[in-house]
């Protein structure tokens, strides 16, 4: 029956597999070459980075910030301390946007930002500040969460499963012992505490209960890449442990890891959002996209800008930061076989037909 | 087998000890939990500041403490657990024993309807790999990934709740309304058969055709201010569920357990006016209970009837048709009452509440009321939660479904012959749910302590609120026996699907080094 036929498409990938049109392709090129090129093929996540860059340019150029220690101000006109008057756009509703996107002949009324392209809240902060200084806390999460995370469960999981025995076990305990903490848990209890200190310290404490889950897979794969060869060779020619650990299994893990990460980065977004919704992890008068969201969600039906602006950047961020990491997971699996186009599988049929002709004379 | 699991639960204890420990003490130096009465100026404050310390053993300190609650949850070797009181002084058995009725209730069809939609599109998305549906389901599965469900309730009670129950109010269907269902529909279905460019197209009209045809029919018969199924409706109905049911469960070309599919729709059909009479004038648990026993050993034996060789597949099928007739034969009595209920005065017409878990100003002791009551109740809060875990299984059964359908034993049930359904239903299908019954079963036990965001946006109290609240307030007890409730689930799911995953894959030796 129809809902079970094989697609076309499927039988004529099995057929590619076999035949060598993709193994032609990456003949002599290194690994990183041949991941680079699969991941500049990937369209979506393209896009993804071209768009997560430029969001990350105009929300940390925009309204400036405190990074390092580093107090800069930004190109947009308010900062998120400005309280301009507020203006009323409509009978007993104030602060509505003046971002216009439609031109004028089309029946808009032009394509200009105006003073408050995102409105303004309830006693005049520029929205559109707000919004920055919101996502930069998002962003800034994402990447302490995603590096602290990183690290300590690609640590963990590499001596786990490169010792095995002993060392193996007392680490998969303390994995559980954190794993089954739900992570929401966790960030609740230590946000409500930690969260006034700021948003470093915030994203440090949930990126330090968020590893087990990579840990267990790095250790998965160290579990296979320690029986294989090249480890034996290496131990052979009097490599030590580290050495071992960090120049011939971790790189063979690499992609692996990274995947892993991208996802746990697209996670803490929600997670932050999440908890600041709560009242746990960034707390006012600090900015967050969960806070702004939460604060607003009862003036939705009268000023829903408030409400969608920063539900839109969360959504945005978090999802080209999936795509980046489905991107790197293609690209980073050996099994993953490009889709070939018709035109090019009979360009290649021709060549292999006139190759054999010849071939027989 | 006994050894392994012995050793596992032990484990599992020793787990249990540290995290709890590790959870007492953060709680413990995250705040002051005698911080409101300290800074009360109620006269009162003082003797209720020196009976909280004194009940909560506030002045041991933390670590100490632990261990006088460690002692008291110890209890439950003697049969009398002693999880302390909250700080209203009510047992916390007391409180948790309302909390999780509601959190399952709450999570239990989400979670299913999450499972059953999420599995199949993923296979479907698989078995049309790099199709535009393929890459459609992608990108729609990212999206539902990348939601905040906080964000996505919100909308929800805006814009789905006011706007259905302002439908209700005369059950006309716009016209856009009508055409964009219809194209999307039509769309769907095509990518899931999907072909040649003129079956596709064919598919297409005809779904887009007939859905509009039905959307205007209702719309015109205002169905949605009455709505009722009628005998003619589980006939129809239970034709194509007939149909449907025996070509996913053993083929059309089967023709007994087609015969035996047919046949329980036309037993269905006779028996929907004396089920439905039974089913009116006393409507309880008890008597669907007895409705679900008598079906079951209709359809078995009606199975075994029709079937002269193999049994089991026949068997399966009609039970399967049976069990769908009779949730819509259960569905068509629960919209016999729906008029009558919105037009409660404590409904007045606008059934979709945004928030809290029922109605309290209903008339009490209506069996049917209650029902429609908490599907109204729920309906929001299972249309977010399945939203946002829909996507996790559509990701991870495609996933799956690709490297299964990829390894020899496949190729080799095709070289041998069988046809694709059997391929697909019994090589690949089944090799798949190994992985995902252990994600399932995690899931289960996750959700229950994890539905925290859900319940505090639909203003539920089920555990996720409770303990919400127990950090709010400091309270300890309340915070610590949630949590242990969680994670003994979570445990035990672990250790459950590890077993599982050992019986359904003989490969995987459970318990060997």
């Amino acid at each position: 029956m129809a809902l079970f036929r094989r697609s076309k498409k499927n039988t004529e990938d099995l057929v590619n597999a076999e035949g060598g049109l993709e193994n032609r392709e990456i003949e002599g090129l290194t690994q990183g070459q041949i991941v680079r090129a699969r991941f500049f093929r990937h369209r979506g996540a393209m896009i993804s980075i071209v768009v997560l860059v430029g969001i990350i340019l105009l929300v940390f150029s925009s309204v400036g910030g405190n990074i390092f220690g580093i107090n800069y101000s930004g190109w947009w006109k308010w900062t998120i301390t400005d309280m301009p008057d507020v203006t009323q756009c409509r009978a007993g509703i104030v602060g509505c946007p003046t971002l216009s996107v439609i031109p004028k002949f089309l029946g808009g009324a032009g394509m200009h930002l105006g003073q408050h392209p995102f409105g303004q809240d309830d006693i005049g902060h520029d929205y559109f500040a707000l919004v920055m200084r919101g996502t930069q806390r998002s962003i800034i999460i994402m990447f302490v969460l995603g590096i602290v995370a990183g690290l300590v469960g690609t640590v963990v999981g590499a001596v786990a499963g490169y010792f095995k025995g002993i060392t193996d076990n007392l680490l998969m305990r303390l994995v559980e012992f954190i794993i089954i903490i739900p992570v929401v848990i966790v960030g609740a209890v230590i946000g409500y505490h930690f969260g006034s200190l700021g948003v470093m310290v915030l994203a440090l404490m949930l990126g330090l209960f968020s590893w087990p889950g990579l840990a267990r897979l790095v250790r998965g794969e160290f579990l296979s890449l320690r029986e294989r060869e090249f480890v034996d060779a290496a131990r052979v020619a009097g490599a030590s442990n580290s050495r071992i650990i960090f120049k011939h299994i971790l790189p063979n893990a690499v992609g692996v890891i990274i995947v892993a990460v991208t996802l746990l980065m697209s996670q803490a977004i929600l997670l932050e959002s999440a908890l600041s919704f709560l009242g746990f992890g960034v707390v006012a008068p600090d900015v967050s996209l969960g806070l702004l969201i939460s604060q607003y969600q009862d003036s939705f039906t009268t000023r829903p800008w408030l409400f969608w602006w920063p539900g839109l950047f969360i959504i945005v961020i978090c999802l080209t930061v999936n795509f980046i990491g489905d991107g790197l997971r293609d690209a980073f699996d050996p099994r993953q076989r490009r889709r070939i186009g018709r035109k090019e599988r009979e360009e290649s049929r021709q060549a292999i037909a006139s190759h054999s002709v010849g071939e027989s004379k | 087998m006994f050894a392994y699991i012995s050793r596992r639960i032990g484990a599992a204890i020793i787990v249990l000890f540290g995290s709890t420990f590790i959870l007492f003490n953060l709680e413990a130096i995250s705040g002051d939990p005698l911080q409101d009465l300290r800074t009360s100026t109620s006269p009162t404050a003082k003797t209720q500041l020196h009976d909280l310390i004194r009940t909560l053993h506030l002045n041991v300190p933390a670590p100490a403490r632990y261990f006088i609650w460690l002692k008291g949850v110890l209890k439950v070797f003697t049969g009398h657990i002693d999880l302390g009181t909250d700080r209203q002084s009510t047992p916390i058995p007391t409180v948790l024993g309302t909390a999780i009725p509601t959190t399952i209730r709450l999570v239990l069809a989400a979670t299913i309807l999450a499972i059953v939609l999420g599995i199949a599109i993923g296979i479907i998305s698989a078995l049309r790999q790099y199709s535009r549906f393929d890459y459609f389901m992608i990108f729609v599965s990212f999206f539902l990934y990348s939601l905040p469900i906080f964000w996505v309730a919100v909308l929800l009670k805006q814009f789905l709740a006011i706007s259905f129950n302002n439908f209700l109010v005369n059950g006309h269907i716009g016209l856009w309304f009508i055409v964009i269902m219809s194209l999307i529909s039509g769309i769907f279905w095509a990518g899931v058969f999907s072909g040649t460019r003129k079956r596709v197209f064919t598919i297409f009209s005809v779904v887009a055709l007939v859905n509009a045809l039905v959307l205007w029919t209702l719309s015109v018969t205002k169905w949605f201010t009455h709505p009722r199924l009628g005998i003619e409706g589980i006939f129809l109905f239970g034709i194509a569920i007939a149909f449907a049911v025996t070509l996913v469960s053993t083929g059309l070309e089967n023709r007994n357990a087609l015969k035996a599919s047919l046949t329980m729709a036309l037993v269905g059909t006779i028996l929907y006016f004396p089920a439905e009479h039974i089913l009116h004038t006393k409507g309880s648990l008890f008597l669907i209970l007895v409705f679900a026993v008598v079906t079951f050993a209709v359809a078995t034996l009606n199975g075994r009837l029709w079937s002269k060789i193999d049994q089991g597949p026949i068997v399966r099928s009609s039970n399967l048709t049976a069990f769908f007739i009779a949730i819509l034969i259960l569905f068509d009595e629960m919209m016999h009452n729906w008029v009558h209920y919105i037009n409660t005065d404590a409904v007045n017409g606008r059934p979709i509440s945004t928030i809290g878990q029922s109605n309290t100003q209903l008339p009490p002791g209506h069996f049917w009321y209650n029902v429609i009551d908490t599907a109204t109740h729920l309906f929001l809060p299972t249309i977010a939660l399945t939203l946002i875990s829909f996507a996790g299984y559509v990701r991870y059964s495609r996933g799956t479904m690709l490297e299964v359908l990829n390894q020899d034993y496949i190729r080799t049930a095709r070289a041998k012959g069988l046809t694709e359904r059997t391929v697909v239903m019994r090589h690949a299908f089944r090799n798949t749910m190994i992985p995902l019954t252990t994600i399932i079963a995690l899931d289960f036990a996750g959700i229950i302590g994890g539905a925290t965001i859900t319940e505090t946006v639909f203003g539920w109290t089920g555990m996720g609120k409770l303990f919400v609240n127990a950090i709010y307030s400091f309270d300890e007890n309340l915070l610590m026996a949630t949590f242990l409730i969680t994670s003994i689930l979570v445990l035990l799911a672990t250790l459950l699907s590890d077993l599982l995953y050992g019986a359904l894959d003989p490969r995987i030796k459970v318990g060997g080094n």
